[in-house]
């Protein structure tokens, strides 16, 4: 078979799943649901190495293969068909994506178990796979908005999956509102290219920019900014990040996979993708990596403040995304997508330890209700760990060498990108410190009662009654809300193997870019980015004085953090007094959601209100509907008069009618 | 003097004709309404139709005025109030009306550009408007019209007797609910003293009503 | 007299028998005056039948004073069933096609 029918396979696998859960959910009795999802993404994956070993068969020039299955509509100017790209860039990003899937699938049979909604769980599951392999495998515009939008709804279904929850459906609501503005952004983008190059397919558009487009010409630094909206909002950057933490409503599995692993990298595979077009923008090039900088920073220094464990690992996430968005809008690409695998790794490692950890404290998710589970959850704190080591990029875990490489290949650029790699070196730094404070929190110190009561006793903690760990409601276990049970990876197979490869992979990811040594990634994605025209000068000296400042920061991030939190354990609440301005500052995450709801929200409710009382109310109702029917009304009353019921007024009425209809035919003749 | 004739029996019409209009009591209007058809006879004995006058008086004077003074007698004068007059606004309405017709008459039959209207019509043929003469007509050309003539007027006997006879009908419904009838009450056997056909036929007893 | 003048008298009746129908509000009355149209037309009829000569207009005379039968037994038995129900003996009173 050739590469693209078995790219086409990667597509139709999980496309199948939740079409089979989704018809036969009703018969799925136990964990069946799990085990055909988790089934259909291995498969797909399968087909992803396959299309993987084909496509490197090909001659390293001949390594960009399309295939159109049918045409959608094709009418003069506008091409529109259903076609894929399987480049190695592609390729790329669908053993990413069908890897890690599988391996959260496999987390998520055990993990959600005893939820009454289990085999929608695995249907939306399978379909948000679907959704982002379409995304990435998508060969025109077109196909691209029709994954990304998908992705967004999948999005919004898993988020809002306990959907009695309040919190849980208003953050879904958040996270698709948002997400919709960047799909505007993002038509309005592929518009302004369109206009130039008249065709929607990639290939056939990259050819042509050069041609079309002078560098740096109105329409196309629009286009990429308007792109970059679209970008940002998919991956969480300012000022559109305000829906990710929201969206840690979502059960674990999707947090792993979604919000970390997967969506959210689908604005970097964007700007990766489009690169012959950034190169035409410089400017869109240079706001990417300024919101790039500032988001790595600014979510570091929420992570910092923030006391629900997920929402630390989110803002994690928003930082990493930051790095990558930072890295391929200056045209690192290979170490942005590099750190885009790797970071899967970890962080899908981190938010499923997460989720044992919230299991074990009995669906509480607040740092400041944990400590001590060291003993009590080895394995889950040995993940932790390993997840922690390589997010803080030390070596030779697989974090340094992803972030580092970024990094020097903006300091090669030269000129203001100096600045970005400051700003990488302070957020490693911060990325350290808020990673180690929910390590040292949540397992070092003194056992906590649910720990107490999983040493001594054996038996995970459970709450008297099921409660809402946002605000407090309490819920049933019904449909719509979180089952009763509460897995913890000790004791549930599938969890600890799926960790366990994750964590394999951290540790060892590294090994296909470590510099000066292997650049097996450089080669393999170097057919995709051959026309790059950014690059990067750096000197030996450069690079390995990048490396030992990567790692001295990221142990002395470490250093710093158990001195803070667990050797002097007054020192943070001290520190926070001395500096409350900027304690309140970071606790109120910037109060970007305030800005947006005085900007934003206020405005759009106002003018809602507005067009409700005055508009709706006075000109269509009034006006145009009672004024329309009024008269309407006033004349059928007006013929209603003649119709009296007394006879001699219709006899009248008769003799009138004959004498003009006389008179008439009289003065004809 | 024919012409006198002419006079009298036309003034005899109008007369009779403004007396029905204008005359309270109905049973004036109908004596004024008998006086104005004896006039309409004689102005179709001057227009030759013999057979036409003689039936005029037997048939429409006869008959159908005596029904209508049966009837006048039966529902009387005081049990149903006329009412008020019209009213001034009604009246000269109702007047202006008929001025406008009569007007648009006159104009259409006198204006109309025939001939023969001014004159005393075809030459007299011995025969015309006599007996024999109607009576070759009705069964020659104008049987059929003859035939559906009298269906019609078998209808209307029928339909006359329908009208009139007594029935319990829909003022002695059920208590509570609007009066409604249905299929069943259709077919249901009539009870005694509602004017059914067995009753008025003699083989039953007229019950008490 | 010509034939013109009988047509006039016709006319003449016509209108006093519409101008009729439209003032009085006895039902009985109304008849009547719907008689003296009918008559008005048998005049005309007549009328017409002298003027050509043919006695098709006599016949046709006859057949309007028998529709005028039945329409007179009918109504008359329609006015009978009022009475019978006490419904008041009055046009303006029937106002059931109101509206």
């Amino acid at each position: 078979m050739s590469a693209t029918t078995a790219a086409w396979l990667v597509l139709a696998a999980p496309l199948a799943g939740t079409i089979v859960i989704g018809a036969l959910f009703h018969r799925l009795g136990g964990r069946a649901a799990g085990w055909i999802g988790t089934a259909a993404i291995a498969v797909s994956f399968v087909f992803a190495l396959i299309t993987l070993a084909k496509v490197q068969q090909h001659a390293p020039g001949q390594r960009e293969l399309t295939s159109t299955l049918w045409t959608i509509a094709g009418t003069t100017g506008v091409d529109a068909r259903a076609t894929i790209l399987v480049d190695p860039l592609s390729v790329l990003m669908i053993c990413v994506v069908a890897g890690v899937s599988t391996l959260i699938h496999l987390y998520s049979v055990s993990y959600l178990q005893g939820d009454r909604g289990y085999s929608r769980f695995f249907a939306y599951l399978n379909f948000f796979v679907f959704s982002m392999l379409l995304l990435v495998l998508a060969g025109n515009f077109l196909l691209l908005i029709v994954g990304w939008a998908f992705v967004g709804a999948a999005s919004y279904m898993l988020i809002s999956f306990w959907y009695r929850r309040t919190t849980a459906t208003s953050a879904g609501m958040k996270a698709f509102v948002i997400n919709v503005l960047g799909d505007i952004g993002l038509v309005l983008g592929t518009f302004f290219i369109f206009r130039h190059t008249h065709t929607f397919d990639l290939v056939a558009s990259f050819h042509a920019a050069p041609h079309v487009f002078a560098s740096g010409s109105g329409d196309v630094t629009a286009g990429c900014l308007l792109l970059l909206v679209g970008a940002f909002a998919k991956s969480a950057q300012i000022p559109l990040h305000t829906w990710l933490p929201d969206a840690m409503e979502g059960p674990t599995p999707v947090s792993a996979l979604i919000h970390a692993a997967t969506m959210v990298t689908a604005g970097v595979y964007l700007i990766a993708r489009m690169h012959p077009l950034f190169q035409l923008a410089p400017a869109a090039g240079d706001v990417g990596a300024i919101i790039g900088a500032l988001t790595l920073l600014i979510a570091g220094t929420i992570g910092l403040a923030a006391t629900d464990l997920k929402r630390v690992i989110a803002y994690s996430t928003m930082s990493q995304i930051g790095y990558m968005i930072m890295g391929v809008s200056i045209g690192a690409y290979t170490a942005g997508l590099f750190h885009l695998m790797t970071h899967a790794f970890f962080k899908a490692l981190l938010f499923m330890a997460a989720g044992s950890l919230i299991s074990a404290m009995g669906a509480v998710q607040s740092l400041d209700r944990m400590s001590g589970l060291r003993r009590a959850l080895p394995f889950t704190f040995a993940s932790f760990l390993i997840g922690g080591l390589a997010l803080t990029g030390v070596p030779p875990f697989s974090g340094f060498f992803s972030k580092d490489s970024i990094l020097l290949f903006a300091a090669g650029r030269g000129g203001w990108h100096w600045a970005l790699y400051v700003a990488g070196y302070l957020g490693a730094f911060l990325t350290g410190l808020y990673t180690f404070r929910m390590i040292f929190r949540a397992f070092l110190g003194e056992p906590c009662p649910e720990a107490v009561e999983l040493i001594e006793h054996g038996h995970v903690f459970h709450p008297a009654a099921p409660v809402n760990p946002a605000n407090g409601e309490v819920e049933d276990t019904d449909v719509g809300f979180p089952g009763p049970d509460h897995v913890i990876a000790e004791r549930a197979l599938p969890m600890r193997a799926a960790m366990s490869v994750l964590a394999l992979l951290a540790i060892v990811g590294g090994i296909v870019s470590i510099p000066k040594t292997t650049s097996w990634l450089d080669h393999f994605l170097a057919p995709t980015f051959a026309d790059s025209t950014l690059t990067s000068h750096s000197s030996n000296g450069l690079l390995y004085f990048g490396l030992i400042l990567g790692a001295a920061i990221s142990l002395a991030s470490i250093a710093v953090a158990y001195v803070v939190w667990v050797a002097r354990p007054g020192l943070a609440p001290a520190i926070a007094a001395r500096l409350p301005r900027l304690t309140t500052l970071f606790e109120n995450k910037w109060y970007f959601d305030e800005e947006i709801d005085a900007l934003v929200v206020r405005p759009g409710a106002w003018f809602g209100r507005f067009a409700q009382n005055t508009f709706e109310r006075v000109i269509v109702n009034g006006l145009l509907i009672g004024g329309s029917t009024g008269l309407v009304r006033a004349g059928s009353a007006l013929v209603r008069g003649t119709q009296s019921g007394i006879l001699r007024v219709y006899a009248g009425m008769m003799l009138v009618g004959i004498a003009g209809v006389g008179l008439y035919f009289l003065l004809q003749s | 003097m024919s012409t006198v004739i002419f006079f009298i029996a036309g003034l005899g019409a109008i007369t009779g004709a403004i007396g029905v209009i204008a005359l309270q009591n109905p049973l004036y209007s109908v004596l004024a309404l008998v006086g104005h058809l004896i006039s309409l006879a004689a102005l179709f004995l001057l227009l030759r139709a013999e057979f036409v006058a003689a039936a005029q008086v037997i048939v429409y004077a006869g008959a159908v005025m005596v029904l209508y003074v049966f009837v006048v007698s039966y529902v009387g004068n005081d049990a149903a109030p006329v009412g008020q007059n019209p009213g001034r606004a009604a009246t000269l309405g109702a007047f202006a009306c008929g001025a406008a017709l009569v007007v648009e008459l006159f104009i259409a039959v006198l204006g109309s550009g025939l001939q023969a209207i001014g004159t005393d019509g075809a030459p007299y043929v011995a025969g015309f408007g006599s007996p024999e003469q109607i009576g070759r007509l009705l069964l020659t050309r104008f049987l059929a019209p003859f035939e559906i003539a009298s269906y019609l007027l078998l209808v209307a006997a029928v339909g006359a007797v329908t009208l009139a006879r007594r029935r319990g009908g829909l003022d002695q419904g059920i208590e509570g609910q609007p009066p409604t009838i249905s299929v069943a009450d259709l077919l249901r056997p009539r009870p005694l003293g509602t004017g059914t056909m067995a009753e008025a036929g003699g083989r039953v007893e007229v019950g008490d009503q | 007299m010509t034939i013109g003048w009988y047509l006039a008298v016709s006319a003449l009746i016509f209108a006093i028998g519409a101008g009729g129908v439209l003032v009085r509000r006895n039902p009985l009355v109304i008849l009547l005056c719907l008689e003296l149209m009918l008559n008005a037309a048998n005049l005309a009829l007549i009328g017409f039948s002298r003027m050509w000569g043919n006695g098709d207009g006599q016949i046709f005379a006859l057949i309007v004073m028998v529709v005028a039968a039945c329409e007179v037994t009918v109504g008359l038995g329609l006015i009978v069933a009022m009475h019978r129900r006490r419904l008041p003996i009055d046009v303006d009173e029937m106002r059931e096609l109101q509206g």
